[in-house]
């Protein structure tokens, strides 16, 4: 019971969904001028109104949140995953006490600090000395703290320079760097953080997610909402799959992350066009269909990482004459985009297509795509002159999954492995036998 | 803990404790930001009660012959200013604070209650600034006020602040919710101006309506406020009814407030 540090129990939270901006402001106005015209009307409607508000026969009401059930024991460090729109927000501002919900409860033992946005509290005015206190204050910390902490966080911010001027003046890069050196020093027993802070550069998340480590060695329990998958799965014991307000999946983070990830794909294997009006495409080509292939010709999300895909696209040219490319492209989770391939078919690379049905399949070599989703582009398009016939960016998407036998470019290590690519290199190997020249313990 | 809350809430003062160093920072940070990039920076704390003197006395007292109690029109209306400066410039800040705030409500958790109480006594240097003239100009008209004056003063701004502070709870948690507030601000300052003794006596009022009149707090601050500094004659048991009047406000002001604030994050 008392290792228990967050306990969370049938939470919900509703929120009117459209009708509250437009209604919320001006109604006092609307009131009043009703009540105006006709006094007596605008005295029923009010109690109307009011009789209206009952909460389950309003269908301009929407669950954010529906009985969520969780407990996490002190220390661990709890991924919460799931698509947007999906509550992740909405709980971790729960848990913050920034709103409250409308039904279950939620306890939690010790300080908490929430991390929801970069720079809490910062004034453009005050310069970045002053801010530190005013944020570190506001984060919760006393000012005790702050005062001992101060050349350390200035020195961990690395604006020293700047720390006498105003915020306004700084870059965003700056802004940022003081920022975080001010929450990377909060000493609280439940930290909660958001993915907003996984803006900025390269190095500055590399930054936050190490320092979010060193916190948890320290003990300290960490709630992380990210769409970051690598950063969960390296930074998390336990994940937390949330899902139109509720807890679809709670385990293992790499587990619950691949699970996430093929839900989230599933249907995305295929795509199709019934309706010729909506597919992509003009008076000479038109795409009907693309999906992910497998070797036996069947549609697949989920690719070994040994084995070879193709995407197939399957399109209508409508008018005969011209000579087209069709091309592919391949982005993986971050956006980045691995690489175009045009198609080269020498049977048809420099003739005028007839009308007809085409199927062009690009097929990606076993060993080349590192492991994680993917997502093809398909486009076709003439060069002299260049026009693009149609493009579907992220018309098709499927997940690599690289393999444990140890016949994969990682071999037997079972850790994190970065790279874009994963090919299976052949490796060669001299071997100068001089024992003169080695430590006795090296081969 | 967390979970709903229904009805009425009680204010957690061990709680509002607890969080002071809040309190303090963000009265520190108003402070520090009203007069940045201002040319005259602070004197503008002072210059704003002096201009509207000048103007009083020119038109109210030099034009309109507005009668002051025998004492000289411009000390007249400024020993009023001084308070009434404070009061409108305290209840314009805290209305108008959660919604200036709307970053940090929805951002990270702290007693809301911090942020209107805050702007009211970061207004607490200017009417010190300001006060410093106001003493300037009674010792250079040739009053003298008693020693008295350093525990009443305090009660009438003690008075003036819970006024300001009150209103400005309800306000402030009005404004969330109907942007209308913004609009009726500055209409509710004039008015209430006009509804305190500050550019006139209050022994113009008729006798009959003095009951209601002083059910206005600021009415016993003014003329606390003259009684104090200028040997007019003192509120007597007008003080009592307005004192009254602005522990109600203050009260029901933090009770609805404490109702309303669950709601702040969602509507802001």
């Amino acid at each position: 019971m008392s290792d228990v540090v967050v306990r969370v129990a049938g939470l919900g939270k509703r929120y009117a969904i459209g009708t509250r901006r437009k209604s919320a402001h001006p109604m006092l106005r609307d009131a009043l001028a009703e009540l105006l015209r006709s006094p007596r009307s605008a005295l029923r409607g009010l109690r109307d109104r009011r009789g209206r508000a009952e909460p389950e026969s309003r269908p301009s009401h929407v669950w954010a949140l529906r009985n969520v059930c969780f407990e996490v024991k002190r220390g661990e460090v709890v991924g919460i995953i799931g698509p947007n729109g999906a509550g992740k927000s909405t709980l971790l501002k729960i848990l913050s006490r920034i709103t409250e919900p409308t039904e279950g409860r939620a306890e939690i033992h010790g300080r908490v600090a929430s991390l929801l946005e970069v720079g809490t509290g910062f004034h453009p005015e005050l310069t970045g000395h002053e801010n530190i206190y005013l944020s570190g204050a506001l984060l919760g910390m006393r000012k005790g703290d702050i005062d001992r902490n101060l050349d350390e966080i200035v020195a961990f911010s690395g604006v020293e320079k700047y720390i006498d001027t105003p915020v306004k003046h700084y870059s965003s890069g700056m802004y940022v760097r003081l920022a975080f050196a001010v929450a990377a020093h909060l000493e609280p027993d439940v930290l909660i953080v958001d993915e907003v802070l996984a803006v900025g550069d390269v190095a500055f998340q590399r930054k936050c997610l190490a320092k979010m480590e060193d916190v948890h060695q320290h003990g300290r329990t960490i709630l992380f909402v990210s769409h970051n998958m690598p950063a969960v799965t390296r930074l998390c014991q336990r994940a937390l799959l949330i899902s139109a307000g509720t807890v679809q999946a709670d385990g293992p983070a790499p587990q619950i992350a691949s699970t996430y990830l093929l839900a989230s794909l599933r249907n995305t294997a295929e795509r199709s066009w019934s309706d010729p009006a909506t597919a992509p495409g003009n008076h000479v080509a038109r795409l009907r269909r693309v999906r992910i292939t497998d070797d036996s010709g069947t549609t697949v999300d989920t690719v070994d990482i040994r084995r070879r895909v193709g995407i197939e696209m399957v399109f209508d040219v409508l008018a005969p004459g011209h000579v087209l490319t069709p091309s592919c492209e391949v982005f993986n989770e971050s956006g980045l985009c691995l690489f175009v391939a045009h198609d080269l078919d020498p049977a048809w690379r420099c003739r005028p297509r007839p009308v007809g049905t085409f199927t062009s399949t690009a097929w990606l070599p076993g060993n080349l795509l590192a492991e994680g989703s993917l997502q093809g582009s398909v486009r076709v398009f003439s060069k002299n002159p260049y026009v693009v016939h149609f493009r579907h960016d992220g018309a098709v998407a499927f997940h690599v999954v690289d393999s444990p036998d140890g016949d994969t470019a990682r071999g037997d290590w079972d850790g994190p492995f970065p790279g874009v690519v994963r090919p299976l290199l052949s490796w060669t190997t001299a071997f100068d036998p001089l024992p003169t020249a080695l430590s006795p313990n090296q081969p | 803990m967390i979970r709903p809350s229904v009805g009425w809430m009680p204010i957690h003062f061990r709680e509002l404790w607890s969080y002071r160093e809040i309190l303090y920072f963000l009265v520190w940070r108003d402070i520090k930001v009203r007069y940045k990039q201002t040319v005259i920076g602070a004197a503008w704390a002072i210059f704003q009660p002096v201009m509207t003197m000048v103007v009083f006395s020119v038109f109210l007292g030099g034009l309109a012959k507005v009668p002051s109690d025998g004492i000289p029109y411009p000390l007249f209306a400024f020993s009023a200013l001084v308070p009434w400066t404070f009061f409108a410039s305290g209840l314009n800040q805290s209305a108008t604070s959660l919604v200036a705030s709307s970053t940090l409500l929805t951002k990270v958790y702290f007693p809301r209650l911090l942020i209107p109480m805050a702007r009211v006594v970061a207004i607490l240097p200017d009417l010190a600034l300001s006060l410093g003239v106001l003493l300037g100009l009674i010792l250079y008209f040739g009053y003298r006020p008693g020693p008295l004056l350093f525990l009443t003063l305090p009660i009438f701004t003690i008075l003036a602040f819970t006024t300001a502070l009150g209103m400005g709870l309800w306000l402030s948690a009005l404004y969330v919710r109907y942007r209308d507030v913004q609009h009726l601000l500055p209409f509710l300052i004039q008015i209430w101006l006009f509804a305190t003794p500050v550019a006139y006596p209050a022994s113009l009022v008729p006798e009959s309506w003095r009951l209601l009149y002083a059910l206005n707090p600021m009415v016993a601050v003014v003329q606390g406020y003259r009684w104090v500094l200028l040997g007019t004659s003192h509120p007597g048991a007008m003080a009592g009814l307005s004192t009254f009047a602005a522990a109600a406000i203050l009260v029901t002001g933090a009770f609805f407030f404490r109702r309303v604030e669950r709601t702040f994050a969602d509507l802001i």
